[in-house]
């Protein structure tokens, strides 16, 4: 289901870059640290807390941030539609 | 690194916002380390800019137009060959090809050797036999009819559906949403590059290309894939940045081996969201984004030269993922001198030639 995420050269500028298509992205840093946590498999509260200890937010708002931004990987292709965060 | 010495001759040098692909050409050429040999323009138009480009061509010459037939073509190249001696031709425009293909004999009599597919080749990658790729060798083709009268469009409407693309025999697509819009665009097609039409099924999904070069027995010798990254109005690559997709690859190593390809070539594919990728055309000649290939650490240009000139080349090396290329206008400076010479005598020769000529 990740297959596509780990092709990503994702430079520590957060300018990322999908080989496979040639689409170029610009992430902040909270979007380079869920890529990453993605691309290796965390799950949804693994990465809600991550969140939490990197960039101090709280509430269920994280919780649909990054389901948001799983959504957003999907409309770009990067995930499969029936991709879920476990 | 083995040197290679040779007088290549390069055509398609309209570098216009509709580029041919002699300036890529001559280019990637020229930046080749190994290369100390001498490039040959050989141009149709006293205003194709490419003859123009400082330092590109050691010498250019306008050669007739395709329309004229083979018997002219083969008088000015004999000309050409008198003065200046060509080792190698590498014809850049699909419209060139057929006076060239199959005269090999004819070319090599004159010293001239070149890197062609064969005829049976060429014809097999035209848009109305690209079904034959998908019967006999299982290549993913959208499913297409060739149509030599407006009249059986009316049926394909029921077995096509909507959108569908109507194509010219050597150039352009349509893309028709409906029966009146496909009519319309079926006669203009006729009107501008004549009969047949191709009608195909629409393909969604985002549009890829590969610059391939084919030994002639199957093999690939190289191909680099690239996504456009910007287009022009008319839908010409602007920028592009070179991608690693196996499927691609295996998509042009598999046409390449269908059709015995030899030569250069363009593979453009679309991937569908469900069905992976779908070939929709088979261009005969280097793109005019070729010079990316070089750019990109794969000169496919100069082994396409070094081939032609019968030596042996190493393997190409992968190209490098993630480069990019990005077109830029420029206004070029023309002395009166220059475009006297290309408009009186149909050449511009480097001085030592001038002397003796």
């Amino acid at each position: 289901m990740r297959e596509q995420l780990q092709h990503l050269a994702i430079s520590p500028s957060g300018f990322v870059f999908d080989p496979m298509t040639g689409a170029t992205f610009t992430a902040n840093r909270s979007a380079m640290v869920l890529l990453e946590g993605i691309r290796d498999g965390k799950s949804l509260e693994e990465l809600t807390n991550t969140l939490e200890k990197g960039f101090e937010q709280r509430g269920a708002d994280l919780r649909r941030d990054v389901l948001e931004f799983v959504r957003s990987l999907q409309d770009e292709g990067m995930l499969p539609r029936e991709f879920e965060l476990e | 690194m083995k040197p290679f010495s040779a007088r290549v001759a390069v055509t398609g040098l309209n570098a216009t916002d509709n580029p041919g692909p002699g300036v890529a050409v001559a280019r990637a050429l020229r930046e080749d380390p190994a290369f100390n040999g001498q490039i040959i323009g050989l141009a149709y138009d006293v205003m194709d800019p490419g003859i123009y480009h400082s330092g590109l061509f050691d010498a250019c010459f306008l050669i007739p137009y395709p329309s004229a037939g083979r018997e002219a073509l083969f008088e000015r190249l004999a000309y050409i060959q008198d003065l200046v001696g060509i080792d190698v031709l590498i014809p850049n425009l699909d419209s060139e090809l057929p006076a060239l293909l199959d005269q090999e004999h004819r070319l090599e009599a004159m010293g001239i050797r070149t890197f062609l597919p064969s005829r049976e080749a060429y014809d097999r990658r035209t848009k109305a036999r690209l079904d034959e790729l998908r019967e006999q060798h299982g290549v993913a083709v959208p499913r297409s009819e060739t149509l030599s009268e407006v009249a059986p469009l009316y049926a394909l409407a029921g077995k096509f559906n909507f959108p569908l693309a109507v194509k010219g025999v050597f150039y352009g697509a349509e893309i028709c949403h409906s029966l009146d819009e496909a009519v319309a665009a079926f006669y203009k097609a006729a009107a501008t590059w004549g009969l047949p039409i191709i009608v195909q099924e629409f393909v969604p999904g985002e549009e890829f290309n590969v610059c391939a070069v084919g030994d002639g027995e199957g093999g690939l010798v190289g191909a680099v894939a690239m996504k456009k990254l910007v287009l022009t109005d008319k839908g010409k690559g602007w920028a592009g940045v070179t991608i690693q997709d196996p499927r691609l690859t295996a998509l042009a190593a598999r046409v390449v081996a269908a059709l015995k390809w030899r030569g250069p070539c363009e593979i453009e594919a679309k991937l569908h969201p469900k069905k992976g990728y779908q070939l929709l055309e088979v261009n005969p000649r280097f793109p005019a984004w070729c010079y990316l290939t070089a750019g990109a650490g794969q000169n496919q240009i100069s082994a396409v030269a070094q081939m032609a000139a019968g030596e042996k080349i190493d393997p190409l090396p992968l190209a490098r993922v993630g480069t990019t290329f990005i077109r830029i206008s420029l206004d070029q400076i023309v002395e009166l001198t220059q475009l006297e010479a290309i408009s009186t005598r149909g050449e511009i020769l480097p001085e030592a030639l001038l002397e003796t000529a």
